[in-house]
């Protein structure tokens, strides 16, 4: 991936982010996120994972988003009032956001140093990125984690029948 | 990538586009014609160049009136509606409807000049997948213009629109994975190669022969995407006045009729290339006719390729036009049975296609 590519990408996604975040419509913030998911499976794409790609399309800009926008109207939300009541929640959320950027600094830096996010330049092994290999790497290496997040998602779909039942 | 390269690239994404487009045009055409001679009316037949001149040219003239009348009216935006995404929904919808197209093989390859060019505007290595994803973006734009219209007929066409996209999408993807469990790929191209050559000596060698389960499933699930009768739902004139698009005009209207024509078109392209052997002639290979009693015949190889690409394109047109009898023949259903539909027949039922054909397929596999 050229640098220039992943800076504008960078920017778009960053930028994407925070409108999800600052916009006062909960439509638009919606609508951001599923920009940014597009653009991360843009990266994905960029980044020979052209199977990651379409899947992040697929499961999140394509399902889970639709969802959200389909709450969102079925409840019509509507733009939500800067109010001043909720200043302590702002306080709280400042504090752990400067802490996660403390942590993501101070790793940064830790591994920086070590020079292991130097990262080398390596000619892609075969068939990287399509079906075949990651499957094969998620059936035998990945297949205990595998399991129990579809175990995960079972329970996540019975929950919601018997929620849905009450 | 030298520069032919690219060009032959930007020549062959130009030409499906133009291929989607033009089919899309004909098929209101089609549609209007058709559902005149079901309901025993003559249909459009009145545009006339510059009123009563004789200049009645049948097809071409109504093909060319319509879309001229329907850019040429005022484009209207509802005061309480939200204007970016106003503006913004149609685009949306039919990005998505347009490019889809782009990883449906046309044709085997053509030689030209000495150079072999593959039909396939998008050599993607999971089709089946960038199809999938883009029929799910294709639900924005719908429900877009439900929202930003401001107007609640709209808002319930639109909300309507999505759950049915949403319910169906997972039938439709299933009903998908039995056919990828048959032929052992996701890519289109290779999916319509292995469907070359006769099965038993007799029947072509096409997906429908061995998942027909999956053809119904795919087939109705694919109306149902496109949002068209009996699944209209979300667009019921009588209860809806026109769903999700009621407060557009002009332009924009006539955007959204055209992605209706190109979701058909989209279901048309996929069902021949999964299940119809896609640009497959019976008996055609790439030197020339071979029959099943020996008799051979050869053709050349540019003849060989244009034929695959006429058949192609007579199947899918013949698919459009399946669609369209179908929408013209089968009454609305209600919201309930839609549901029920999608939810407690399409999908068990695709649920068990999958097993089933994963069972075979593993028999067939440690019988070899």
């Amino acid at each position: 991936m050229a640098p220039y590519i992943f800076y504008i990408l960078a920017f778009l996604l960053i930028g994407t982010a925070m409108a999800v975040i600052l916009h006062p419509s909960p439509v638009y913030s919606a609508l951001s996120l599923v920009v940014m998911m597009s653009l991360l499976a843009v990266y994905f794409l960029f980044l020979d994972a052209h199977l990651i790609g379409a899947l992040q399309i697929i499961v999140y800009a394509g399902a889970v988003m639709v969802l959200f926008l389909f709450v969102i109207m079925l409840l019509n939300l509507q733009t939500e009032p800067q109010e001043n009541q909720r200043k302590t929640i702002r306080n709280v959320a400042v504090i752990l956001c400067a802490v996660l950027v403390g942590e993501l600094c101070y790793f940064l830096g830790r591994w920086g140093s070590q020079g292991e996010l130097m990262m080398s330049q390596q000619t892609l092994p075969e068939g990287f990125g399509s079906i075949g290999a990651l499957s094969g790497r998620l059936f035998t290496d990945f297949l205990l984690p595998f399991e129990i997040t579809s175990v995960l998602l079972l329970v996540a779909a019975v929950g919601a029948v018997v929620l849905a039942r009450r | 990538m030298t520069l032919i390269d690219l060009a032959i690239d930007a020549i062959l994404v130009l030409l499906v586009i133009g291929m989607v487009m033009n089919l899309g045009g004909l098929l209101l055409w089609v549609e209007r014609k058709g559902s005149a001679v079901l309901q025993d009316r003559i249909g459009a037949n009145r545009a006339a160049i510059l009123g009563k001149m004789p200049f009645n040219l049948g097809i071409i003239n109504t093909l060319v009136a319509d879309p001229i009348k329907l850019f040429t009216k005022e484009d209207f935006v509802p005061p309480g509606a939200d204007k970016l995404l106003h503006t913004l929904a149609p685009i949306v919808a039919v990005v998505p409807a347009i490019i889809t197209m782009l990883v449906v093989p046309f044709g085997d390859v053509i030689t030209i000049g000495g150079r072999t060019i593959e039909l396939q505007a998008a050599k993607l290595n999971v089709g089946i997948l960038y199809v999938l994803a883009m029929v799910s973006l294709g639900v924005y734009g719908i429900v877009l213009a439900g929202w930003s219209s401001n107007n609640r007929w709209a808002l319930m066409g639109g909300i309507r629109a999505s759950a049915q996209m949403i319910s169906y999408e997972i039938a439709m993807g299933l009903s998908l994975i039995g056919v990828v469990l048959t032929y052992g790929t996701i890519d289109l191209q290779q999916i319509n190669r292995a469907q070359g050559g006769l099965l038993g000596g007799a029947l072509p060698n096409w997906g429908i022969f061995y998942q027909p389960i999956a053809f119904l499933i795919f087939l109705t699930a694919g109306i149902a995407e496109s949002k068209r009768a009996p699944f209209d739902l979300p667009e019921a004139e009588p209860e809806l006045i026109s769903g999700y698009f009621t407060e557009y005009s002009g332009a924009k209207q006539a955007t959204f009729m055209l992605v209706d024509f190109l979701e058909s078109i989209i279901v048309a392209g996929l069902i021949t290339t999964l299940f119809f052997g896609g640009w497959q002639v019976p008996f055609l290979e790439r030197d020339g006719l071979h029959f099943p009693w020996g008799g051979f015949y050869p053709l050349p190889s540019l003849l060989v390729s244009l034929t695959q690409v006429g058949a192609f394109t007579i199947k899918v047109a013949f698919f459009c036009w399946l669609q369209i009898m179908i929408r013209w023949t089968l009454p609305r259903f209600r919201y309930d049975q839609l549901m029920n539909l999608g939810w407690k027949i399409l999908l068990p039922l695709a649920l068990v296609n999958v097993m089933v054909t994963a069972l075979i397929v593993l028999v067939v596999q440690s019988m070899k």
